[in-house]
């Protein structure tokens, strides 16, 4: 009898479906997500989603109307929590943690239906946003120490500084209840920013804006990217701003993912078109 | 065992009283989203109604049941119209505030009118009682928990099988779209308060039978009482409201049964922190969820 | 790049505020024990303050929260109580009753803690159920606790009598005084806007890192500690307490202060405790009339001005003299305006 040669294999890694900007490829990504999914009662919302995000990248999640693309926020966030599927941020795993923890983990966002502190004056919301950089407690509050006016005064000037993003430092002692609607969804942004996030989500930054004020948009969140050295993610129904500024895109419907890649293999890929846009009648 | 059987059917009776008008704090909610904290001084007014009309007016009993509960109603609806619908789009704690308003100044203003103190309730009702096994049960009893099931029994018919019924259920589930049906949003829940208020007044009526005084603040202990009563059963659950009411009358007839009376009180409101603190949405209520 | 401007500097902001507290406290004081005022309205003036403390501490849970708890009462109790069995015991040693009340506030601190715990985890309407029935659960204790303990401890209904009648308008105002500046100063610190911006939007508030349990139970903690040391005053004014006065109508009288007054303006409450404290007693004849028309007040106001009478106005003095300030250097710069407008929502600065 002969003995059974087994021929030795080589195991290659399989490489995952996920892909991010080259510059970026020495780095951990700042967001690795595994088959990430969630179910209402019946209702699967998500399901087996993957996306990796480069450490500077700016990242485009589209889709038709429903499609999920808050839900996976949400999820992000732990707004809901994943029923499968993990999430790992700048390679640690979030599974279990709450919205606070992952905002002091690095994910900041903003919301479809803006979410400020309409009552409070714009710096306030923004200082609400710079919270965890201040290090003094209730006592030092309560007594006025030298470590208040300290932490006060450099979160009052890290507030301008980044107010002055946008140009809206001088709106800073404006109700942010009273702006208008452009300026509001741009403080949301400064707010998100005030938290030191590594990763940005942009839940549509630019709805109801007008082309003069989302091109400023698109030059802005590349300026934020450029200057903060952040990734960031954005939904958006835009598709000039998508494919203006967006490096990796990642196509959602009824909760998959039906595409992934660069603004122009997303133009040209035929299920997205059908998504977006529906099929082709047949004999027309 | 004749003493327990005894309690149990004064728990019945009691809880029969505290679902009737559970019934109209879950209808409320359900459908506006307010505790209504006036409805339990809403049965203080029933009360003087009735003593009204037999000690003032001198007219039959039954009169003054038609009138009290005649009387509940139109004040009900009397109130969502005057100081809720302004409300309708202001935010929730004002409205709450406004029904603490509202009832504090039924309460104040029956102790203006009628002093302080009690007064006394003729007899509404009379009847025999009976005997089974040789347990005594008064008519008063009978009465309560024969009227409030038939009651409970016609409310979830008019709620389930009728075209009103039918619109109620809507405007609680989505007030918006209710409206965007063609359903007249504001006189469905003018329709749902007359509706409770006309339960409370039944319940007041059936309250007077038990424990026939009326005073300023009485409504005021009841009411909380048979609000513990619908969070217990979920509020906005009608089936719940009628559990929830039954439960909280036998558990006050057990405290009281064991000699802890003074503590009646005290654990109602322990029962209230205990279902929400473990099941807040109550035994049958639903959870609702916020979109994000 | 346009500062916010304050006109008069940062120490001597702190050095007008507190030389006119202390003339306002050194001239009364000297009217009440010189006997230009008389006994009557001195106690009537004590009241007052504590109804000050009362307001202004719910309006921590309730403005500057944004939560509803009707069990505001049941610290007051928990406070009074605590306080009065202190006193007796010390014999009336009026050098003991900051302590007592000290020890007051830290026991109705802890019942914040204890009640706050499951009532936070809920929403609106909820917390409001559950805050009452806690409210009314202490009352019922207070009143049965001598059955089960097997002593004398509450005195139950017969009321707990003889309390050594400690407070006076200094030691009351110096409380009031010290409860505004710590609310004050709280609310002007990240940890107060941490708290209003759980009223405004608390999914929000989570994104951005904030601890909401954390921020909650502080302003709830925070609330019932002050409302137990108003109760220590209320209890050393009186004299007897009785648990029937700490019930559900308490809890919302000073709601309707705080209410009236504006929740989420520590001015307004300071004002409407103070009218309506005041007014009842120069209204004595139409004591009856009195709830009615307090009723009717809360409806109508509701009604037509849901954020209260002063709104989330916050008066500052200091903010006053700027304005003065500037109107007296001829104010032709239009820029003044922005800062000025800013000042409405009290100076961030102090």
């Amino acid at each position: 009898m002969s003995k059974f040669q087994r021929t030795p294999v080589k195991l290659v890694p399989v490489p995952s479906p996920n892909i991010i900007p080259e510059r970026d490829v020495n780095k951990t990504p700042i967001l690795e997500v595994a088959h990430l999914g969630i179910d209402f009662g019946g209702l699967t919302a998500v399901d087996d989603f993957n996306m990796a995000i480069g450490r500077t990248e700016i990242a485009g999640l589209i889709g038709p109307n429903g499609a999920g693309k808050t839900t996976v926020f949400n999820l992000l966030t732990k707004v809901y929590h994943p029923s499968r599927g993990t999430i790992m941020l700048d390679g640690r795993d979030t599974a279990g943690l709450n919205t606070i923890q992952v905002n002091k983990l690095g994910i900041a966002r903003t919301f479809q239906n803006i979410r400020l502190f309409k009552d409070l004056t714009v710096s306030e919301n923004v200082l609400i946003g710079l919270h965890n950089e201040m290090d003094y407690h209730l006592p030092g509050a309560v007594f006025r120490l030298p470590g208040y006016w300290k932490a006060e005064k450099i979160a009052r000037n890290r507030a301008l500084e980044l107010l002055s993003i946008f140009d809206m430092q001088d709106l800073a002692d404006s109700k942010a209840g009273s702006l208008p609607y452009g300026a509001q969804r741009r403080l949301e942004i400064v707010r998100a920013l005030g938290t030191n996030p590594s990763l940005l989500l942009l839940d549509e930054p630019a709805a109801g804006m007008n082309p003069s004020e989302t091109t400023e948009l698109m030059e802005n969140i590349q300026k934020i990217r450029d200057t903060f050295q952040i990734a960031i993610m954005l939904i958006e129904h835009d598709m000039s701003l998508v494919m203006g500024i967006c490096e990796g895109i990642c196509v959602l419907n009824y909760g998959k993912v039906i595409a992934k890649g660069s603004p122009e293999d997303i133009q040209s890929n035929p299920q997205v078109i059908e998504a977006y846009l529906g099929k082709k009648k047949e004999g027309n | 065992m004749s003493l327990v059987i005894s309690q149990l059917i004064n728990g019945l009776q009691s809880g029969s009283i505290y679902a009737l008008v559970a019934l109209g704090y879950s209808m409320v909610y359900g459908i506006i989203m307010l505790l209504n904290f006036a409805h339990g001084d809403v049965i203080m007014v029933g009360a003087y109604v009735a003593w009204l009309v037999i000690v003032s007016f001198s007219l039959p009993p039954a009169i003054a049941i038609a009138l009290a509960i005649i009387a509940c109603t139109v004040l009900g609806v009397v109130i969502e119209k005057v100081a809720y619908t302004p409300l309708r789009k202001s935010p929730r704690l004002s409205l709450l505030i406004t029904a603490i308003g509202i009832s504090f100044l039924l309460e104040n203003l029956a102790q203006l009118i009628f002093g302080a103190g009690s007064q006394q309730v003729p007899t509404l009702i009379t009847g025999p009682s009976i005997d089974i096994a040789g347990q005594h049960i008064g008519f008063t009893a009978i009465i309560t928990i024969v009227v409030s099931v038939v009651s409970m029994v016609a409310l979830t018919f008019l709620v389930q099988k009728t075209k009103m019924g039918k619109a109620m259920r809507a405007v609680s589930e989505d007030m918006g779209t209710a409206q965007l049906m063609g359903i007249n949003v504001n006189s469905t829940i003018s329709f749902t308060f007359a509706v409770g208020s006309a339960l409370a007044g039944i319940g007041s009526v059936l309250y007077c039978c038990a424990y026939p005084q009326a005073s300023p603040t009485m409504g005021a202990m009841l009411g909380l009482k048979a609000f513990v009563a619908a969070v217990l059963g979920g509020i906005g659950s009608l089936p719940g409201a009628m559990l929830g009411g039954f439960c909280i009358g036998i558990a006050e007839a057990v405290v009281s049964a064991v000699g802890l009376s003074v503590w009646k009180d005290g654990v109602v409101f322990a029962i209230l922190i205990v279902v929400l603190i473990f099941k807040p949405t109550g035994i049958l209520g639903k959870v609702i969820n916020e979109k994000v | 790049m346009k500062k916010n401007s304050t006109i008069i500097p940062m120490p001597f902001r702190y050095l007008i505020n507190i030389v006119l507290f202390a003339t306002f406290l050194f001239v009364m004081n000297s009217l009440i024990t010189s006997g230009a005022i008389s006994k009557y309205y001195a106690g009537v003036i004590s009241f007052i303050g504590i109804n000050i403390i009362l307001a202004v501490s719910l309006n921590v849970a309730t403005g500057y929260l944004g939560q509803l708890p009707l069990g505001h009462a049941g610290f007051m109790a928990v406070g009074a109580y605590t306080s009065a069995l202190i006193m007796k015991a010390a014999a009336g040693a009026g050098i003991a009753f900051p302590f007592a009340l000290i020890a007051a506030g830290l026991v109705a601190a802890l019942f914040g803690l204890l009640i706050g715990m499951p009532a936070l985890r809920l929403k609106g309407d909820y917390l409001a159920i559950l805050t009452l029935g806690f409210g009314e659960i202490i009352r019922v204790i207070l009143l049965n606790i001598d059955n089960v303990l097997g002593f004398k401890f509450t005195n139950g209904a017969a009321g707990l009598q003889k309390i050594p009648k400690t407070t006076t308008f200094l030691i009351t105002f110096i409380f009031v005084g010290i409860t505004c500046f710590v609310i004050h100063t709280m609310m002007k610190s990240r940890h107060g806007r941490a708290i209003l911006s759980i009223r405004e939007n608390e999914i929000a508030a989570e994104s951005c890192g904030i601890n909401t349990t954390y921020y909650k139970t502080l302003g709830f903690v925070v609330s019932a500690f002050f409302a137990g040391i108003a109760g220590g005053l209320y209890a050393g004014n009186i004299g007897i307490l009785n648990p029937s006065a700490f019930g559900f109508m308490k809890s919302i009288e000073i709601l309707v202060m705080v209410v009236l007054g504006g929740m989420g303006s520590m001015f307004g409450s300071v004002f409407s405790a103070t009218v309506l404290t005041a007014l009842p007693e120069m209204l004595r004849s139409f004591a009856s009339y009195r709830m009615v028309a307090y009723s009717l007040v809360l409806v109508i106001v509701m009604i037509f001005k849901p954020s209260g009478l002063m709104g989330t106005y916050d008066f500052s003095l200091n903010g006053l003299l700027d304005k003065l300030i500037l109107k007296i250097k001829g104010n032709s710069d239009s820029g003044g305006g922005k800062a000025l407008s800013g000042k409405k929502e009290g100076n961030a600065n102090e």
